[in-house]
């Protein structure tokens, strides 16, 4: 692995990928190890003591999202809630019809199950989206038949950060009495997230998003939801989810859970100002910088800019090298070079999309950072900008016009 | 995505962040422009030729670290060449000068070595004309 050339702070603004665990939720999972090491389905002391703490930590979870804890299901994350919700609903419902719905802006742990489910002989639509990234609930209502029996619409985006009107695709879903799934990876413990006023059925969420440890997720199943479970060979999770529990990871997630619904607020508030702030910048300084996604209707902490005539990962690179990580909807260094799906349901050219950066804030960015970027990120652009042959043509087209 | 460019050599993001020979060219004898958005790589390749030998090359590239890296590369490589030994640069030999490549960053050189012929081509179908 290459060094740093340089010594310097290193700015994380891809919080959207992962967040650092808060220093009390690793101390809440430290004595879980190797203290309190039981496994939970033992009966005697030891399995008591992990026990009471896994229903303490899943009352944490159904609390951020005002469910109950018998409707949280632990999982080993938000991939597996996904699998769980929609292969779990495919099979039970089989009988009922083989239909399910879903927009083109999904997750891939969403999209690629919804492809097995397709080879398994399930019919999938995609609703589409608008330029906005937003999906229009009157064609998740159209595209319901009497087959259908589950609908999958992701509560924001995580690349474009766009919010999805989810409470009217719930209610919709509830009126015509088909299921209502909702990937809220990247909303819940960000943004309020209220189960009965988005009137989910299923919604997934992970630890890791909201300052908890990886490897643990949740599939919320509303009570009375009949689900086939992935994993068989265990009683745990109601017999919906075998395997030992994952004790320090679900302590971790209840005590992070637990923090979000206290500095939620505070936080989306506080990165909005940020956020705008970055935007704003980058467009004051930088000519062809636009905005990807819903201006309003959008994560607090995301920024998703299209910088025209440059690279995505040409500009990564670059920003890494000043110790400053982002991420980009830009495949160059995929195998099929395809560039992002979201980036093309939106609109996106393939050049355009390659030219795409995500910027996503977190607790931990300060203005100095935000600062910094704004001295450096302009720089980078002008100096590949420099290079790129589509800068003169364009420009020159532009001023024509 | 993987951090790829912790797979690239020292040799790439030497050329990456002081890429030799950039820019547009006044009266090239040859023009090569090739690639395409959908693979998010695009170069321009000017030589000029006197003589039968490219005395300079220049490049504009939109593209990804690795593609900037092997157009500073390629146009190095080609100055003071023969037309005829330049034709010969092939995209292994970009490569290797780079100290290699990683596998999915092949296809950068490949881009490279096609800019370099498209351009020598346009030079030798301009130079037919004007015998």
């Amino acid at each position: 692995m290459r060094k740093y050339a340089r010594k310097m702070k290193r700015i994380y603004l891809d919080y959207a990928a992962t967040t650092p665990a808060h220093p009390e939720v690793v101390k809440a999972m430290q004595s879980y190890y190797s203290n309190a090491f039981g496994n939970s389905s033992s009966i005697h002391s030891y399995g008591q003591e992990t026990r009471e703490a896994i229903e303490i930590a899943r009352k944490k979870v159904a609390a951020l999202i005002n469910a109950r804890s018998e409707e949280i299901i632990f999982t080993s994350g938000g991939t597996e809630a996904d699998n769980l919700a929609l292969k779990g609903i495919a099979y039970t419902s089989k009988d009922r019809g083989n239909h399910i719905i879903t927009s083109s802006i999904e997750h891939h742990a969403v999209m690629e199950t919804c492809d097995f489910l397709k080879e398994q002989g399930f019919r999938i639509t995609c609703v589409p989206v608008d330029k906005y990234g937003l999906i229009n609930p009157e064609d998740v209502k159209k595209a319901i038949t009497d087959k259908t029996i589950l609908i999958s619409i992701m509560h924001a985006n995580n690349e474009v950060g766009t919010i999805q009107p989810i409470a009217e695709i719930g209610k919709l879903a509830r009126e015509a009495d088909i299921l209502f799934h909702t990937d809220a990876v990247q909303t819940v413990g960000h943004i309020p997230v209220d189960v009965n006023e988005i009137r989910a059925d299923l919604l997934s969420t992970s630890a890791h998003k909201l300052y908890g440890p990886k490897g643990v997720g949740a599939l919320y199943v509303r009570k009375g939801t009949k689900i086939t479970s992935l994993l068989h060979g265990g009683e745990q999770e109601n017999r919906r989810r075998a395997g030992t529990h994952n004790t320090p990871a679900i302590v971790g997630f209840g005590k992070a859970a637990e923090l979000a619904q206290k500095e939620l607020q505070h936080e989306s508030k506080h990165l909005t100002s940020l956020r705008n702030k970055l935007i704003n910048g980058l467009q004051k300084q930088v000519e062809h910088i636009y905005l990807n996604g819903h201006p309003t209707k959008r994560l607090p902490n995301n920024a998703n800019i299209r910088v025209d005539f440059v690279e995505g990962e040409a500009m990564l690179l670059s920003l890494d090298l000043e110790g400053i990580a982002i991420s980009t909807g830009s495949a160059c260094s995929s195998s099929n070079l395809k560039p992002s799906h979201i980036l093309t349901a939106i609109g996106l050219q393939p050049d355009q999309a390659h030219s795409s950066l995500r910027l996503s804030l977190g607790r931990e960015t300060t203005e100095e950072d935000i600062g910094r970027v704004l001295e450096v990120l302009p720089q980078i652009i002008a100096r590949l900008r420099a290079m790129s042959p589509l800068t003169k043509s364009s420009m020159q087209e532009k001023t024509n016009a | 995505m993987p951090n790829i460019w912790h797979q690239y050599s020292e040799k790439v993001m030497e050329h990456f962040e002081n890429p030799h020979n950039v820019g547009e060219m006044e009266n090239p004898d040859g023009i090569g422009h090739v690639g395409n958005p959908m693979c998010g790589d695009i170069m321009e390749l000017y030589i000029r030729v006197k003589d039968n030998i490219i005395t300079e090359a220049k490049f504009k590239t939109f593209g990804c670290g690795a593609a900037i890296a092997t157009s500073s590369m390629v146009t190095e490589m080609v100055k003071g060449e023969t037309v005829e030994e330049a034709l010969k640069i092939s995209n292994q030999a970009v490569a290797e000068a780079l100290g290699g490549l990683p596998p999915v960053k092949m296809h950068c050189s490949v881009l490279a070595e096609e800019a370099l012929r498209s351009a020598i081509n346009d030079y030798l179908n301009k130079s037919k004309k004007e015998d």
